[in-house]
C-alpha cells in the first residue's frame, strides 16, 4: 500500500510539473471555418518546386471577404468609441485638433513639463467616451493584438470602432477582412481630392477600395545638428550642407571627417536603413511567398559594416535609450534620417531637455535632402468593420484627415507635414519652423513628396524588417564572420515569425 | 472484534474530488490536446488566413530537432548553470553562517534581506539590470572613469558579458530562497552531532565537511534538480535584457523563449511540439527527484528493519 502511495504521489509530482509546461502550449485548435481561402491556400500548396523565384513577380494579395458581424454592438459599446493605436501621436492630434473633442469633461491640459493630460476618461462633445487601446508596435505585439481582437469583433457586442495602422502592415489589413471601406463609412472622392496619391494607393486593396485615410504624408529628410556642421563643415546653412551630403560617396567623406573631430556621422546600425529599403527595387516577397532580399539592403549591410568598423557610428540600435540619448544635448551624432513625423515628433521630443522649456537642442537643428529620397512609415485611420459608432468615426475621418482648416492648423501648431497637396504648396512659400532654427522645411517636404513610391510595400515590412536589421546587427557587432551566416539566420528568424514564407530557391 | 459499520472513506473521495476535476480540466485535457495538436500542421497567415490542421505526423519534431533545438537547450542549461554554481556556494556558506551556534548571529533580518530580491518581479529586475550595464548607463561611466577607456563596453553586444548579467540576476533572485531552504536542513541536524566533534577536537571546516555536507545531501540534490527544473522555463530576464532573445546572434536564448517564437506567431503545431519535448525532459528530471527520495526512504527503512 505503501508503496502504491508513493507511485502515486510520485506520479502526480510529474504531472504538476508537466502541467506548468501545459499551460505554456495551450493551443486551442478551433478551426477558422471557410475562412481559409485566397492567398492563405496558395502558400501551404506552393510547395511545388517553384526553381525560378526570380521572375514570378512581388506579392499579390487578394480581398478577403468581410465577415458578417453576428452580434449587435451593446448600448454601453455604442456610447464608447474604441481606437486601437500603438503610440500617442494619434491621440495628441485628436486631442489637440478635432473640433468635437471635450477638451473640459476629458481634463485635457498642458502640464508644467510641456507633456499632455488627460483625466481617467475621455468625451466627445456629444458625451460619449473615447477609448484607446494602447499597444507597442515592437516585434509585432500591436498586430498580434489587434488580429486576437479583431477576430472576435463579429460575435462580440463590444465592437472595436477604429484602429490605426503602419505603413509597414497596412496592407495586411488593407485586404484583410476586418476593415470598413471607407466609401462606406461615408467619406466621398471630394473630401480627399487634395490627398496625396500615394497616401491612397497605400491603402487601396486588390479590389480598388480605399480603406484608409491619413493625415500626414511621410516624405524623409536628414535632420543634422547646426552646431556640429558649423565646426565640421565649417557652414550650417542647409542648401550648403545639402552640397556636401548630396551622394553616397559625399557622405561617406564627410563621414570621415566627422570622425576626425570625435564625432559620430550616424547613431546606429539602422539610421539608414530606411534610404535603403524603401528605394528597393523587389518588394521583401514574390509570389510564390519567397523571402527576396534586394540588392539594395545589401548595399546598406556593406555601409553600416563599414561604418561600424571606422567607428562612424555609435552602435546603437533603432529606437533603444542611447539612440534616443544621441539625438539630446549630450549626444555627439551629426545626424539622424527621419521623414516627417520623426522630426515633429519624436526629434523634437528628444531634443528638449526639459520638454517644454525649448532648451537644449531645440533651434539647433537643420533639415535638408540627403543623399536619396526616400519615405519612411505613415499612420493611417481604419474603421474596423462592425462599427457601431459610424458616424463618429466618419467625423474623425473627415476632420483629422480631409478638412483643410486642421490640416493647416496642424502643420502650423506641431510642423508635421499633413496631407493637402495644395494646402501644404501655399504654406511652403511662407513657413518658419522654430524647431529648427527658423528653417523652412515645409518646402523640402513639398519638393519630396511627390516622388514617394510605395509599389513595394507589402504586408509583411515590419517583421522582416526588424529581423533584417536583427540578424546583420550580430554581423556588424563581430559576433557572426560572414554575411552568408547572417542572411541565413535572417531566413530562420523570419519563417519563424511567418510560418508561410519560403527561403529562396536558389 | 470490533467492526466499523460506517465507512468514512467517500469522504476522503470528496474532499480530493475538486482536485481531481480541476486537475482533469485545466491541466491533463490541455495537455492532451497540446500531444494532439504537436502533430498537425496549425498555423494563422497575416493573422486572419487558417493553415491546416494538416496530420503531419512527427514533420514538427524532425524540423525542430533538425533546427537549433540543441543549441538553445545549451544556452538554457548554461545560463541556469552559471547562476547556479555561485548561488549554491554563497547560499551554503550564508546557511552555515546563520546556523553556527558559535557565531549566534541574529538572522531574521538578513533572512528577509536575502529573500527580497525573489519578491521583485523578474521582468523589473531585467529592465533594472539593463540600463545599469547599458551604454551609458551608470556601470560604464564607473568603468571609463577608472579605466579612461574612450568608448564604453558594450555589455550586450558580447556573449559572455551578455550571458554574465543574466545569470547574476538569476543569482541574486534565488540564492535567498537557497539559503532558507538550506537553513532548515542544517537546523535539522542533531546539535549532539557537533558538540560531540568538538569536544573531539575537530574545528568549523571539519565539521562542516564531515557532518554538515553529508547529512544534507539529499537536500542538494532536491535544490539542485529543482533549480534545473526552475531553469529550464527561465524566460522573462533573458527575454528583456536580449530583445527577445535576438541580441548576440541568439547565444541567450533559451527553450521556452523559443517556444514563445512560434506561440507568438501562432504556429500551433510547432509550439506544441516543442511543448511535447520540454515535458519529456521535466518529466525525466522529476522522475529523477523522485527515485532519489524513495531511495533515501529504503534506507531508512531498512534501519529500523535491522531492530527486529
Amino acid at each position: 500500500m505503501a508503496q502504491l502511495k508513493k507511485i502515486l504521489a510520485g506520479t502526480f509530482a510529474v504531472m504538476m510539473t508537466a502541467a506548468v509546461f501545459a499551460g505554456c502550449g495551450d493551443s486551442s485548435s478551433s478551426s477558422n471555418g471557410g475562412a481559409a481561402t485566397s492567398g492563405g491556400s496558395d502558400a501551404s500548396t506552393a510547395d511545388g518546386g517553384n526553381g525560378g523565384g526570380s521572375d514570378v513577380g512581388d506579392l499579390k494579395l487578394t480581398k478577403d471577404a468581410r465577415i458578417k458581424q453576428t452580434a449587435q454592438g451593446s448600448d454601453a459599446s455604442k456610447n464608447v468609441i474604441k481606437i486601437y493605436t500603438w503610440n500617442d501621436e494619434f491621440k495628441s492630434r485628436l486631442r489637440n485638433f478635432y473640433p468635437s473633442y471635450d477638451k473640459e469633461a476629458s481634463k485635457f491640459k498642458i502640464n508644467d513639463e510641456g507633456k499632455e493630460e488627460v483625466g481617467e476618461k475621455e468625451y466627445l462633445k456629444n458625451g460619449k467616451e473615447i477609448k484607446w487601446v494602447t499597444t507597442p508596435s515592437d516585434n509585432n505585439a500591436y498586430q498580434n493584438k489587434l488580429d486576437d481582437d479583431l477576430k472576435a469583433q463579429a460575435g462580440s457586442d463590444d465592437k472595436i470602432d477604429m484602429f490605426l495602422v503602419e505603413a509597414d502592415y497596412a496592407l495586411k489589413y488593407v485586404n484583410g477582412p476586418y476593415v470598413m471601406p471607407v466609401k462606406e463609412i461615408g467619406i466621398t472622392d471630394d473630401d480627399i481630392k487634395d490627398q496625396y496619391k500615394y497616401t491612397q494607393e497605400v491603402v487601396t486593396d486588390a479590389n480598388g477600395d480605399l480603406e484608409g485615410v491619413t493625415w500626414q504624408a511621410t516624405p524623409g529628410l536628414f535632420a543634422y545638428r547646426r552646431d556640429i556642421a558649423k565646426e565640421v563643415l565649417g557652414t550650417d546653412d542647409p542648401t550648403e550642407v545639402q552640397a556636401q551630403l548630396s551622394d553616397w560617396d559625399k557622405f561617406n567623406d564627410v563621414a570621415a571627417k566627422m570622425k576626425e573631430k570625435g564625432y559620430f556621422m550616424l547613431s546606429g546600425y539602422d539610421d539608414s536603413y530606411r534610404t535603403f529599403s524603401n528605394n528597393v527595387k523587389k518588394a521583401w516577397v514574390n509570389n510564390n511567398y519567397e523571402i527576396v532580399v534586394d540588392d539594395n539592403l545589401m548595399k546598406w549591410v556593406d555601409q553600416t559594416k563599414e561604418y561600424t568598423d571606422k567607428g562612424y557610428n555609435n552602435g546603437t540600435s533603432l529606437w533603444n535609450d542611447q539612440w534616443k540619448a544621441d539625438q539630446g544635448s549630450s549626444g555627439k551624432v551629426f545626424g539622424f534620417f527621419y521623414s516627417t513625423w520623426g522630426i515633429n515628433f519624436t526629434l523634437v521630443e528628444q531634443a528638449e531637455d526639459h520638454a517644454g522649456k525649448k532648451d537644449g537642442l531645440y533651434g539647433k537643428y537643420a533639415v535638408c535632402e540627403g543623399p536619396q529620397a526616400y519615405y519612411w512609415g505613415g499612420t493611417w485611420i481604419c474603421a474596423a468593420d462592425g462599427t457601431d459608432n459610424v458616424e463618429e468615426v466618419k467625423d474623425i475621418m473627415k476632420y483629422m484627415a480631409c478638412d483643410k482648416d486642421t490640416l493647416l492648423n496642424i502643420t502650423k501648431t506641431t510642423q508635421d507635414y499633413t496631407n493637402n497637396q495644395p494646402a501644404m504648396e501655399e504654406l511652403a512659400k511662407n513657413f518658419s519652423s522654430e524647431f529648427l532654427g527658423g528653417q523652412n522645411h515645409i518646402a523640402l517636404f513639398v519638393a519630396a513628396a511627390p516622388k514617394i513610391d510605395c509599389s513595394k510595400m507589402g504586408p509583411y515590412d515590419q517583421g522582416l524588417n526588424e529581423s533584417f536589421q536583427a540578424a546583420f546587427k550580430d554581423y556588424f557587432t563581430g559576433n557572426v564572420k560572414s554575411k552568408e551566416e547572417a542572411l541565413e539566420n535572417f531566413y530562420t528568424k523570419a519563417i519563424e515569425k511567418y510560418s508561410e514564407l519560403k527561403k529562396p530557391a536558389n | 472484534m470490533r467492526r466499523k459499520s460506517i465507512s468514512y472513506a467517500k469522504w476522503g473521495y470528496i474532499f480530493t474530488a475538486p482536485f481531481f476535476i480541476a486537475f482533469f480540466v485545466f491541466n491533463l485535457v490541455p495537455l492532451v490536446s497540446t500531444m494532439y495538436n504537436s502533430f498537425f500542421e496549425n498555423y494563422l497567415v497575416r493573422g486572419t488566413t487558417q493553415i491546416g490542421p494538416n496530420w503531419v505526423g512527427f514533420a514538427n519534431y524532425q524540423e525542430l530537432f533538425t533546427k537549433d533545438l540543441g543549441k538553445f537547450f545549451g544556452n538554457t542549461l548554461i545560463l541556469q548553470m552559471l547562476g547556479f554554481i555561485p548561488q549554491i556556494f554563497f547560499s551554503l556558506l550564508f546557511a552555515s553562517w546563520f546556523t553556527d551556534l558559535r557565531l549566534k548571529l541574529k538572522t531574521g533580518a538578513y533572512k528577509i534581506i536575502f529573500y527580497l530580491p525573489n519578491v521583485i518581479m523578474a521582468a523589473a529586475m531585467g529592465m533594472l539590470f539593463f540600463t545599469l550595464f547599458s551604454q551609458s548607463g551608470p556601470i560604464n561611466s564607473v568603468y571609463q572613469s577608472i579605466t579612461g577607456a574612450e568608448s564604453p563596453y558594450m555589455f550586450f553586444d558580447h556573449i559572455w558579458s551578455q550571458r554574465g548579467i543574466i545569470s547574476l540576476i538569476n543569482f541574486l533572485m534565488w540564492y535567498g530562497n537557497t539559503t532558507i531552504m538550506l537553513m532548515a536542513a542544517i537546523n535539522g541536524i542533531d546539535p549532539s552531532l557537533y558538540e560531540s566533534a568538538q569536544i573531539d577536537g575537530a574545528n568549523p571546516t571539519q565539521t562542516f565537511w564531515k557532518i554538515t555536507i553529508p547529512l544534507i545531501r539529499p537536500i542538494l540534490v532536491y535544490v539542485l534538480i529543482t533549480s534545473l527544473i526552475g531553469g529550464l522555463q527561465m524566460f522573462d530576464v533573458p527575454q528583456i535584457i536580449t530583445n527577445g532573445g535576438e541580441s548576440v546572434n541568439r547565444t541567450s536564448m533559451t527553450i521556452v523563449m523559443y517556444l514563445n517564437k512560434h506561440l507568438y506567431s501562432k504556429n500551433y503545431g510547432m509550439a506544441g511540439a516543442l511543448s511535447v519535448i520540454l515535458f519529456i525532459v521535466a518529466g525525466v528530471l522529476s522522475m529523477l527527484i523522485f527515485m532519489l527520495n524513495r531511495e533515501s526512504d529504503g534506507k531508512k527503512k531498512k534501519k529500523k528493519g535491522g531492530k527486529r
